[in-house]
């Protein structure tokens, strides 16, 4: 017996990533931040140092004050209902910017690749995502999205290494774009960890949930930092960094931790 | 039910597990990512889009596959015996077993047959079956389930081997890995040559041919199919496949995903039993088709994609929990991401409603599952199935909705909780308990961006 076999093949979603950086050839004049309620209640540092970083490249910098959170932690806990009301303050409160830059990957990539499938169901709210949505940057995706960028005048005289944020790194696709602007630093040697594609633990309310395997993945993690001999540890994301901070400062380690934004924003 | 914290706290206090566990996986997962480098296997994308459609294809279709498969076996011989349960696909074994006098049974490695607990069966009817996978035949000794879904004994030592040797099979202490090989290999030559029924599973049966493919490094699978008189495979529903070229694909990935071989030591494609002429093979084959719950997942088009798994385990070894917890402390046979979602499904979701929450979403497991499966989505969705369960928590999360709505009130109520996280209590006691907190800074980047506009 045999049979023909017509493929019928429905791709899934986010089956294609879209290329994680698209150099743009315009130079924008004004960009809108999302700072990130992570950043704005607990690392203000990082929200300023990104802010330095666009208003030295000359770009008009937009806090709109309204702006809260990105839905994330409804989201991930599987609210959904909460998660698309707190979405759709952010669809309206960043309603007409035209760039709007966000200092995470995972909450961008949660705005990115998520807020559709929260309004999957209402083709109205969904078109103002979708016109929304390839607007939105994370910093280090948007720096390189700049024609022409260099340099940033910026000095670092440490060893450092880079910590991958799971979202940034498997969502947003970026690995070479934090590296390429750590490579713009000044006197900067950036040593690679060997779990630096391994999650930190954080996970959210995972962190505090399961907070013993949470711990014991930031435990495996400081070690690979350990490792490398480096004074700091540098990431994307402030909540990853929160964890490998509390792993580090608890297990006794001197090694600090920033946020990409702070070592862009360092004249050393 | 909740997490088996105790169990979990037990595994992590554990140094020699944690550092077998971390390290086993550590080394499936690094040839793993060689074996796929673009350097080795140019086409790897593709053959994870097309295995995926494939799978796709055949799940739309299933009923028309099954029956095209059946078809297949009869004509070479065989027979097909479809099983809703574990317990009809062990009531077929043992009347089978009865009738033609075997007490005795090999059994190749298959994790459909630990899901239905057929060893346990089999014995409540005194029939005696035998694992003679090396990692399976330790376990069974040790009288423990698999730890991994394709490297059973990653958990344990050649000393903790050489103490269970020694206790069950009365032998001399020997902790060198290649004597305890030869032990089981004596032991498990005798059970060969006079089981009267070999049970094996099935990594992927053929439709167009009536074939089941079983793949395995130790030779142990071969034998079972082939030495005593009777061929029995098991094998669930989800694992055909329409054509034998369609083989090519999957063959490519699974040996790769698994354990970073390019192929495994043995690849038996076995059709019917012997025929007139044929020197080898057993007379009698036997397919059993088990459900077992295959047709309500394929009936929930929210989860239906985890029935394109193909049990390779890389999952497992991506993922930073399992590589925490090990394979015991999950409820189920499945341990790891594809555990944690598929044990709901086939479990009940109301049973171990922690698993699907017991991730951090970092998404290792999708960046490694040959046939793109969706984990991180797939426990997303059942956390949305899952909260109504807890209206505590319900009611925090509808408060922060409406707080994130009212950026005055939000600021107002982030300022009082950065003046609160002193304080030992609820979330942030389990944050201290594991890490230290930061200190919360004065002001918000808020306050500070207000002062600087002045």
């Amino acid at each position: 017996m045999t049979a023909s076999h017509a493929f019928i093949v429905i791709p899934s979603r986010g089956e294609t990533l879209a290329h994680p950086v698209i150099q743009s050839r315009v130079m924008p004049r004004r960009v809108a931040i999302f700072v990130t309620c992570i950043v704005d209640q607990l690392f203000p540092n990082a929200g300023m140092a990104m802010v330095d970083v666009l208003e030295r490249l000359g770009l008009e910098v937009e806090f709109r004050e309204a702006q809260t959170c990105c839905a994330q932690p409804a989201f991930n806990s599987g609210y959904q209902r909460e998660a698309r009301a707190v979405a759709r303050h952010f669809v309206d409160t960043f309603d007409g910017a035209e760039t709007i830059v966000v200092p995470s990957g995972s909450c961008t990539s949660m705005i990115t690749h998520h807020y559709a499938d929260l309004f999957a169901h209402d083709p109205v709210a969904l078109a103002r995502v979708d016109a929304l949505t390839p607007r939105v940057f994370e910093f280090s995706q948007f720096l390189l999205s700049l024609p022409n960028l260099d340099s940033l005048g910026a000095r670092f005289p440490h060893k450092i290494t880079y910590h991958d944020s799971c979202h940034a790194l498997r969502e947003l696709g970026l690995k070479d774009a934090p590296r390429r602007l750590l490579g713009m630093v000044k006197d900067l040697e950036l040593v690679e960890m060997e779990a630096a594609e391994e999650c930190c633990g954080f996970g959210g309310t995972f962190s505090v949930k399961f907070a013993q395997i949470s711990g014991a993945m930031a435990r495996t993690k400081v070690d690979s930092i350990l490792q490398t001999g480096a004074s700091h540890v540098v990431s994307l994301d402030s909540s990853c960094l929160m964890q490998l901070r509390g792993a580090l400062s608890r297990g006794g380690h001197k090694v600090e931790t920033l946020h990409l934004a702070e070592v862009l924003a360092s004249r050393g | 039910m909740s997490a088996p914290e105790t169990a979990i706290r037990k595994t992590l206090a554990d140094a020699n597990l944690q550092l077998a566990i971390y390290n086993n996986t550590g080394r499936f997962k690094e040839n793993r990512r060689r074996a796929v480098a673009p350097d080795q296997l140019p086409e790897y994308e593709d053959l994870r889009t097309r295995a995926a459609a494939i799978k796709r294809h055949t799940l739309s279709f299933l009923d028309v596959y099954l029956l095209q498969l059946e078809s297949a076996v009869e004509d070479s011989g065989g027979k097909v015996i479809w099983a809703s349960t574990g317990e009809e696909a062990a009531d077929f074994i043992v009347k089978l077993a009865k009738e033609r006098e075997a007490n005795l049974i090999v059994k190749s490695k298959s994790m459909t047959s630990e899901e239905i607990h057929l060893n346990d069966r089999l014995a409540h009817h005194e029939l005696e079956a035998v694992e003679t996978d090396l990692g399976e035949y330790i376990l069974q000794l040790a009288g423990q389930r698999p730890f991994h879904i394709v490297a059973p004994a990653i958990h344990m030592t050649r000393n903790d081997v050489a103490d269970i040797f020694t206790e069950k099979l009365g032998i001399e202490h020997d902790t060198v890995i290649e004597n305890q090989a030869m032990t089981a290999r004596r032991v498990l030559r005798e059970k060969f040559l006079s089981a009267g029924i070999g049970i094996t599973g099935a990594n992927f049966l053929l439709a167009d041919s009536g074939a089941v493919v079983i793949v395995e490094n130790e030779g142990n699978a071969r034998l079972t199919h082939s030495a005593p008189k009777v061929h029995v495979a098991i094998a669930g529903i989800e694992k055909v496949i329409p054509r034998a070229r369609d083989l090519a694909v999957f063959l490519d990935l699974l040996g790769r995903s698994a354990s970073g071989q390019a192929l495994t030591s043995y690849t038996s494609i076995v059709t019917g039993p012997r025929r007139q002429g044929e020197l080898d093979g057993p007379e009698e084959f036997y397919l059993v088709l088990l459900d077992a719950g295959r047709t309500k997942l394929l009936a929930d088009p929210e989860q239906r994609e985890s029935l394109q798994c193909i049990r390779c385990g890389a999952c497992l070894n991506a993922c930073p929990v399992y590589r925490k917890i090990g394979g015991h402390n999950y409820p189920w046979v499945y341990s790891g991401p594809i555990g944690k979602v598929i044990t709901p499904s086939f479990q009940g979701k109301e049973k171990d409603t922690w698993l699907p929450f017991a991730s951090s979403l970092c998404g290792a497991c999708a960046e490694v599952c040959p046939v793109k499966i969706d984990i991180p989505g797939l426990l997303l969705k059942l956390r949305k199935e899952l909260v109504t369960a807890n209206p505590a928590d319900r009611s925090a999360f509808q408060v922060w909705a409406w707080l994130m709505r009212r950026p005055g009130m939000y600021a107002l109520a982030a300022r009082i909780g950065r003046s609160l996280m002193g304080f030992n209590i609820g979330p942030l006691a389990a944050w201290r308990s594991e890490r230290d907190l930061p200190a919360a800074p004065r002001k918000s980047f808020r306050e500070l961006w207000k002062e600087r506009k002045k």
